[in-house]
């Protein structure tokens, strides 16, 4: 560090450039703020072109010779393959209403987190290479020559991007980052430029099933520990099946919530909620996973991850699928799933075997969230629910990115979680259901060497959750996605000490009374109950 | 937490501004008096100052932000100026004032600053306030040099509370790596460990002491 | 930068209108040859991109949903903000398009020192529904020019545009308010830091553009005025293709026409038609129904999977230790299957290069 002698030369420090616009500012590599380059191991594992080692902090990335030809090529290639790239390369106007929603540039500062700016890293050579007025007229239309200083741009920002669709609630023709950080993403693939933190869970999960390259035994072994917690817990010994054929439905669950905790404690949740309502169904090994981190490293990769749900549900020939707590699990689901491996005409159209419901709206898919599933039981009244049990909780909900804006299950997660809560309070208006905020590690950015990042990006979520911490006491943060359940804590440990995280089916397994169960003592953290007052036997 | 120890003390009051601490008490509410009307140049100053230490387009946009929840570091920034000068001015022990100078230093520590850049804003107020409690057209006069020194004091005081403070942040945010890290590594002993276990003992019984997966 | 050389194309583009008619004396050229080119381009060039678009297919059924999906049949669903029928959409894009409602969503009111406060995406959405809207009014306005005698609904608009019934020739206050949101537009680029950060000289040329056209038409109606008669004869005849240059027009409707040609020539090679895009943006025109209905990408094609097969070679003993159904019991399964996990065989499936 130099010397700096004087608070007030301190504050003289101008980290702007001189202004000669944003277009000649090479990027700045900062510490914290990006996550490491993949190994060659990894892409290999999935034929991945360019695989090598490289580092991003290095002058040479050993691009191959033609990147130039390799990066314009994929350009045009997507140009027509995709009316969103070629729409959102045309049309925007650059009025700026997208510039102060997305939650990286709230907690940067750092004008190309803009995501108006994040377009035009790739839009001005669009403009350069692939439109009249820029080719005649380069940089006065807004074009920009593609160099290496370019290409590490792209690289920094669009995995500073958490495809969370926030500027797209906002655009006012739609235009959506997420669609132009994919895209961006797919087309640095090419060159083997992804980041580990991707790639490894994506050749795990190709290989091995899951994220996490859990392999059969070791998730079964895993199961066995959360079973015999849930008979500590209860009571109650849940018997959950592996690649059962001839089940009536397969459960496909985020493999985050398999291992680590808190998804864990959501992960039993589910296993209590299935006994107790007898639901005939099976865990799969072989489609362990319902995230997809291929679709944060190409359109194609993530079809070969996804192919696995369909595939195994045909094998095993069950009727229909359920599918766990998970954000862009659901993104996939919900708006890809079908395209890419349907039709799925093996299986019949989603209908409860509890309560009758035919959930038409998954009439196609013939998979249904299990919020649906839960809400239709609760509704219902199959489940003996006690609150009470939760009521050391105050409790407020993370709307994920992806299931609000590229699916829209906002008020099933909460009926049923104000039906198993008693003290249940939302976050201001500007920050919850569609307008939610990241929590700031989505799309693969959750590793741990970017936490600054990680940190920067929460912080306009921690933000909200400290007003509701303060408001109204809240101490539990629930959601429903396993990249909340992994990003979250230490999000709050930072900014909002004092609030916990839980995925939904957590605080479902505090409250539902199961049938033989014995009077509990403990929630599913294995964590005393505070004594009740009188006794509330149920 | 760290300001409900002591606050630490910047240095004893020299001897010669000890005799003027008879009548220091008066001194001291005529300087606050003055600070106070001048309150809103001294935010507006201080909170330039702060966003000079940012680029500048961030800063106009740092300046900008006034709604709590969709312009969350501007608010809370501008908050906690607020916060530290009503703080002091008002005289209020420092365990109230350091929530505010928390929640600043908190946003600095994750942002792109050596850790001298991260607390010298609280210099900045100083010069602020000297300034500005000279410059005053009030029929009062100037304020008491010894006034304006025991008030500077407290300033120092807040920016040994800032190093504290920054430092226990820049501590959690290693801590959050380095677990997120070693949960990583301790769970995959842990897989290895269970590997071995069921190859040794057949695969039917798990530990049935703790549940390692579930620390 | 790109403001002052706006500027300055702008001004420039001006005088070339005033040198070519007045001094040179060229009034075919911009009176008759340039307004041809610009109309044949602008619908040329309009219909292309559209055209371009059109083609490019939508692989995936990506609306931006931003209220509750449809569910279950007691869960309301924000039929317009996330629709799942045709007619959700066709709601959807006429608020978005004639109200722009995305935008009005920046709208967000605040308590800011006790005080009711709303930041400034309001003015952002107000100031463009302003121009968007009065601009079209314009527009149709001119088309008393263009049509004789004069559409009844066109006079109907100008009476209702006229209402104030300020001043001789009554003023239109959509002119006025024209030239008013388009200058705040210019003004909010200038003055709101970021968003001058990211703008281009093509974001500035549009509104110095209209700025100039909106001056010198409403020079022309209120201040230096011309012979309404002739211009009237002019249109007429460029309409019935039968163009003549009738003498005693002024300049300032020559500068007026060519800078309008200019708009015209720009808007298809511009961010302008994003008019014409916003109709086909697919966060927004298409329904939410992608589990119900099945979206078709038309390039979907095969990919390299890992088939479970693969996967049961790879783990059989482990799975079979661990008490898990296979497929094929290791007693009967292939030697081959017996090696360890990790390996990595050849698959039957169409083998692709990454895409």
């Amino acid at each position: 560090m130099a010397k700096k002698p004087t608070p007030e030369e301190l504050s003289k420090i101008n980290y702007s450039l001189p202004y000669t616009g944003w277009m000649y500012n090479p990027v700045e590599f900062k510490d914290g703020m990006f996550c490491n380059a993949s190994k060659p191991e990894s892409l290999n594992t999935v034929d991945f072109p360019n695989a090598r080692k490289w580092s991003v902090k290095d002058e040479d990335w050993n691009l191959p010779e033609n990147w130039k030809e390799i990066v314009l090529e994929a350009m045009k290639e997507r140009l027509e393959k995709y009316r969103s790239f070629r729409l959102f390369m045309d049309i925007c106007v650059r009025c700026g209403a997208c510039a102060d929603k997305c939650h990286f540039f709230l907690g940067t500062g750092d004008p190309k987190n803009m995501p108006v700016l994040r377009a035009e890293l790739i839009r001005s050579v669009y403009r350069r290479y692939f439109t009249k007025s820029g080719q005649m007229l380069g940089n006065l239309a807004g074009g920009r020559e593609l160099t290496l200083d370019v290409l590490k741009e792209w690289w920094y920002y669009f995995y500073q991007c958490s495809e969370c669709r926030r500027c797209s609630v906002f655009c006012p023709y739609g235009i959506d980052q997420a669609e132009i950080t994919m895209i961006g993403r797919e087309i640095l693939n090419l060159l083997g430029l992804n980041i580990e933190w991707i790639a490894g869970p994506v050749a795990n999960c190709f290989m091995k099933g899951n994220h996490l390259g859990l392999e059969p035994h070791t998730i079964k072994s895993n199961f066995e520990f959360m079973i015999d917690d849930i008979e500590e817990i209860t009571g109650v010994k849940v018997d959950p099946s592996f690649n059962r054929k001839g089940a009536e439905v397969l459960f496909v669950a985020p493999s985050g919530d398999m291992f680590g905790d808190p998804g864990t404690y959501t992960c039993m949740g589910y296993m209590m909620l299935f006994h107790e309502i007898g639901l005939d169904y099976t865990w799969s090994t072989y489609a362990s996973e319902g995230g997809n981190f291929g679709f944060f490293t190409s359109n194609e990769m993530a079809k070969r991850l996804n192919s696995k749900i369909y595939a195994e549900a045909q094998r095993l020939g069950v009727k229909w699928i359920i599918g766990g707590e998970c954000g862009h699990m659901w993104r996939v689901m919900h708006q890809y799933m079908d395209t890419w491996n349907g039709p799925a005409d093996f299986l019949e159209v989603p209908v409860s075997p509890i309560t009758g419901t035919k959930f038409e709206n998954a009439g196609s898919t013939k998979m249904i969230h299990i919020a649906e599933f839960t809400a239709d039981l609760i509704k219902h009244g199959k489940l003996n629910l006690d609150p009470s049990r939760n009521d050391h909780l105050k409790v407020t909900f993370h709307d994920s990115c992806n299931t609000s804006r590229g699916m829209g299950i906002l008020d099933e997660p909460r009926y049923v979680i104000k039906n198993v809560c008693n003290n249940f309070h939302e976050m201001p208006e500007d920050t919850i259901r569609e307008k939610t905020f990241c929590c700031g590690s989505g799309s693969g950015l959750n590793a741990s060497e970017n936490m600054e990042l990680r940190l920067r990006g929460g912080f306009p979520r921690a933000n909200a959750v400290k007003h509701v911490q303060q408001h109204h006491g809240v101490n539990m943060l629930a959601n429903i996605c396993a990249i909340d359940r992994a990003a979250l804590p230490p999000l709050m440990n930072y900014w909002v000490p004092g609030v916990d995280v839980a995925g939904m089916h957590e605080l479902v397994a505090n409250a539902l009374v199961m049938k033989g169960e014995k009077e509990r003592t403990q929630d599913m953290r294995l964590e005393d109950l505070p004594e009740k007052e009188g006794a509330e036997d149920v | 937490m760290l300001w409900s120890r002591q606050a630490p003390e910047a240095q004893e009051l020299p001897e010669a501004e000890m005799k003027t601490k008879m009548n220091g008490d008066d001194m001291a509410t005529k300087l606050n008096d003055i600070l106070r009307k001048k309150k809103p140049a001294i935010l507006k100053r201080w909170l330039d100052a702060i966003s000079a230490t940012y680029s500048g387009e961030a800063a106009a946009f740092l300046k900008g932000q006034k709604n709590q929840f969709t312009g969350p570091m501007g608010y809370t920034i501008q908050e906690g100026l607020e916060g530290l000068v009503d703080g002091l001015i008002d005289e209020a022990p420092f365990e109230e004032i350091a929530p505010y100078l928390e929640s600043i230093i908190k946003i600095r520590a994750v942002q792109d600053f050596s850790p001298s850049q991260a607390v010298a804003f609280i210099f900045h107020l100083k010069k602020i306030i000297s300034e500005e409690s000279q410059n005053t057209s009030d029929a009062q006069g100037v304020a008491d040099a010894a006034a304006l020194t025991a008030f500077e004091l407290k300033i120092d005081t807040l920016a040994l509370i800032s190093f504290d403070l920054y430092m226990e942040a820049r501590d959690k945010i290693y801590q959050l790596k380095s677990n997120e890290s070693r949960d990583m590594v301790f769970r995959l002993l842990q897989k290895e460990r269970r590997l071995l276990e069921m190859q040794e003992q057949g695969l039917e019984q798990g530990p049935n002491t703790e549940t390692p997966i579930l620390k | 930068m790109g403001a002052l050389f706006s500027l300055a194309a702008v001004l420039l583009l001006s005088l070339v209108a005033y040198v070519g008619v007045e001094l040179i004396g060229m009034r075919s050229f911009f009176g008759i040859v340039i307004p041809y080119v610009a109309v044949l381009t602008i619908i040329v060039g309009v219909v292309y991109r559209v055209i371009t678009w059109g083609k490019s297919p939508v692989p995936f059924a990506i609306s931006t949903s931003c209220g509750q999906q449809k569910s279950l049949p007691w869960i309301n669903q924000s039929k317009l903000d996330n629709p799942s029928t045709t007619s959700g959409v066709i709601g959807r894009m006429a608020l978005e398009i004639l109200l722009f409602r995305s935008l009005f969503r920046n709208n967000t009111s605040e308590l800011r020192e006790g005080r009711l406060a709303y930041s400034s995406g309001k003015w952002l959405w107000l100031a463009a529904l302003a121009f968007h809207w009065t601009f079209l009014i314009v527009l149709i306005r001119h088309m008393r020019f263009f049509a004789n005698p004069s559409p009844a609904f066109v006079s109907a608009l100008e009476s209702l545009d006229g209402f104030l019934q300020i001043g001789a020739p009554r003023l239109f206050l959509t002119g006025a308010i024209l030239l008013v949101a388009v200058s705040y537009l210019l003004y909010r680029r200038l003055a709101v830091r970021t968003v001058r950060y990211i703008s281009l000289a093509a974001d500035y040329f549009p509104l110095f553009l209209i700025i100039a056209i909106a001056t010198t038409g409403i020079l022309m109606r209120y201040f230096i005025k011309v012979d309404i008669v002739s211009v009237k004869e002019l249109t007429m005849g460029l309409i019935g293709f039968s163009p003549v240059i009738p003498e005693g027009i002024g300049v300032i409707f020559y500068i007026h026409v060519f800078l309008v040609s200019t708009l015209f020539v720009y808007f298809p090679f511009s961010k302008l038609v994003h008019a014409g895009g916003v109709f086909l943006s697919p966060t927004r025109n298409l329904a939410n129904d992608s589990r119900m209905k099945r979206h078709i990408n038309p390039w979907n094609y095969p990919v390299k999977l890992h088939p479970y097969e693969e996967y049961e070679d790879d783990f059989r003993e482990k799975m079979e230790n661990a008490g898990i159904p296979v497929e094929i019991p290791s007693a009967k399964a292939p030697a081959a299957a017996e090696s360890e996990s990790g390996n990595e065989t050849n698959d039957a499936e169409i083998p692709v290069g990454e895409e």
